[in-house]
């Protein structure tokens, strides 16, 4: 089990409250992802879940019980850290059993949960190395290994593939997803790239200055974002956001339109403009084109075989039915 | 950017550095060469250096008239007992500083080392009065004590230096790997830092075994170590030049040899964290 409940839980570090008293509830064998920009407090959300932070006010509930005061060994959750933080003084052994060493289990028991982990996460060779000896992807793999054997009631995540390069952070993002759907345990998982969000994620946590923007599912928080930082923030590139008379026309303060939804035409069309840089991806081209009394250039996604250029005059036709709408304070208007 | 150093600059660096190493090993060695000497070749003017008739008769003369066993080994028990207790306190008040500091770490930091610069000698009857009242002076536990404390300090900052080198995340998931405090310094801070510890504990050997001032100031017979047994021969009446020599060789030689099989762990302990 790992139902996990904050309950008005508040942190304030002297007289700054990182994150001002929230609310959230985390359901068993869910694979949650709490995403914002750096400095958002989604790393001390977590420690103050991992019990490494002690909360400034409310209450943490793991199944159940309360764990608000209790230490982060007592807790019953494994952590994944940024760094690794392996044991470089051991080897990959020794790390893997260095949870159940602490729970104080028998020799035959931990060296059977150890092979265990091992093989699932393919570390039989590197059993007897120490983790100066591994390379990035396999340190990633025995942190996992040694949170995975003491059979935690919940994983939490901190950046774990930060340090990784991009061809292997794709690898590992599947397998973590892979492992999530083995075990079916819940998941907490920090990021601040929204693509792992979005491609990982049971349920999304959309934090900003502490606070919790939205929560929901990858697709609903794509399809109706509750305001325009949820909107801007989820989903690559970027939301094209529109002020200004355009987004008077549908009586809103500021009107959104994804880079897929905007229709590229010869000629007609609703907004005119210049193509500016474009980047092709291959399957997908993005250009940045600039319409006369808009304060940024309209991202548009178009398909991999357009012909258009530097300077080319193009015509730009939203989806009516993907127009997303916001208020002066930026909350999205039914 | 490498610079281009001429054979020439380095001769003659070399040579200044070997000047410099010979001036500062001068008196040892001439200690040294004194020790195997009569009385009377020691003072004579102008000195020789290698071709007298060497002797080992100081030593023999030095060994029958003074147990130098019981010395070494009161040395041995002050030098060994001040650093293994200092460890021991020093090791969670390292770990305290390093990772868990508060408003007020530093100043306590500057505080210890502050203590010093407190001329020993400003405290010598205090402590001396307080020794004889609780009627230890001459103990050897009193010794290690004392020891122990004035070499603390310094014990500690080095120990704070290199834990502060130790990544915190690996400490808090050992917290979260469920190992309490104790398994956490023991099993996972002192290994990982088992190289400046190392370091820690030869210097403060070194140090101890040299302190002379409240070796020489409390002790008189029972806890007397080495440095009690050099002054036993600095008398100033009659010639015991050359026994004396012979007394401080024998005084100098363990620490002299325990330094130069672990220069190169000092040196790496005193630069630690320097270079990165």
């Amino acid at each position: 089990m790992g139902r996990i409940t904050l309950d008005k839980v508040r942190k304030a570090f002297g007289d700054v409250e990182v994150i001002p008293p929230l609310d959230l509830r985390i359901e068993d064998g869910e694979f949650v992802v709490f995403v914002g920009p750096s400095g958002c407090g989604k790393s001390t959300l977590l420690r103050l879940i991992a019990g490494l932070e002690d909360v400034s006010g409310g209450e943490i509930r793991i199944d159940g019980t309360d764990a608000t005061n209790l230490s982060p060994a007592k807790r019953r959750l494994a952590m994944v850290f940024q760094s690794y933080a392996l044991y470089p003084h051991m080897s990959v052994r020794k790390n893997i059993a260095f949870p159940l060493k602490m729970a104080g289990l028998d020799k035959a028991e931990i060296d059977k949960r150890v092979e265990g982990a091992a093989k699932v996460l393919n570390l039989d060779s590197y059993l007897d190395r120490r983790p100066g000896q591994l390379s990035g992807g396999q340190r990633q793999r025995v942190a996992i290994g040694r949170a995975i054997v003491r059979e935690p009631s919940a994983f939490l995540f901190d950046e774990p593939l930060s340090n990784l390069d991009a061809a292997l952070r794709v690898g590992m993002r599947l397998e973590i997803s892979e492992l999530h759907k083995r075990l079916a345990t819940t998941m907490i998982y920090v990021t601040h790239d929204q693509v792992e969000a979005m491609t990982m994620a049971d349920k999304i946590v959309v934090l900003q200055a502490g606070h919790i923007e939205q929560v929901g599912s990858p697709l609903e928080l794509y399809r109706t974002p509750r305001n325009k930082f949820v909107a801007g923030f989820i989903g690559s590139p970027k939301m094209n956001l529109i002020e200004g008379p355009e987004a008077a026309k549908h009586d809103a303060h500021t009107i959104g339109v994804r880079p897929e939804h905007l229709m590229v035409t010869p000629e007609g069309g609703t907004w005119t403009g210049k193509v500016g840089v474009s980047e092709h991806l291959g399957s997908d081209t993005f250009f940045h084109v600039t319409v006369p009394g808009f304060a940024e250039p309209l991202t548009v996604r178009a398909g991999g075989e357009v012909d258009l250029h530097y300077g080319d005059q193009i015509h730009l036709t939203p989806d009516p039915a993907q127009i997303h709408r916001f208020d002066a304070e930026g909350l999205r208007l039914a | 950017m490498a610079r281009a150093v001429t054979t020439q600059r380095k001769i003659v660096f070399t040579a200044i550095a070997w000047i410099i190493g010979l001036a500062i090993f001068f008196p040892i060695l001439w200690t040294i060469l004194t020790s195997f000497k009569t009385e009377a070749t020691a003072i004579s003017d102008p000195p020789v250096f290698f071709n007298f008739d060497w002797t080992l008769e100081n030593y023999a003369i030095v060994q029958e008239r003074s147990d130098y066993m019981r010395y070494l080994w009161n040395s041995v028990v002050l030098a060994v007992g001040s650093t293994f207790f200092g460890i021991i306190i020093a090791v969670p008040a390292a770990w305290s500083m390093a990772f868990v500091p508060g408003k007020r770490t530093k100043d306590v930091l500057m505080w210890m080392l502050s203590t010093k610069m407190l001329p020993a000698v400003g405290v010598l009857y205090p402590i001396r009065l307080i020794l004889i009242e609780m009627n230890i002076l001459d103990s050897k536990g009193a010794l290690i004590f004392i020891l122990m404390m004035i070499n603390l300090p310094i014990i500690i900052w080095m120990l704070y230096t290199y834990f502060r080198e130790i990544p915190g995340e690996i400490l808090e998931a050992a917290r979260m790997d469920g190992a309490t405090l104790k398994d956490e310094i023991l099993y996972v801070l002192t290994p990982m830092a088992i190289p400046g510890i190392a370091s820690t504990v030869l210097l403060n050997i070194i140090l101890a075994w040299n302190e002379a001032f409240w070796t020489l100031t409390l002790t008189t017979v029972d806890a007397a170590p080495l440095t009690a047994f050099i002054a036993s021969y600095s008398s100033p009446e009659g010639l015991f030049y050359a026994k004396l020599s012979a007394a401080s060789t024998m005084a100098i030689a363990p620490i002299l040899i325990l330094g130069w099989f672990s220069q190169k762990q000092l040196v790496r302990g005193l630069t630690f964290g320097a270079v990165k």
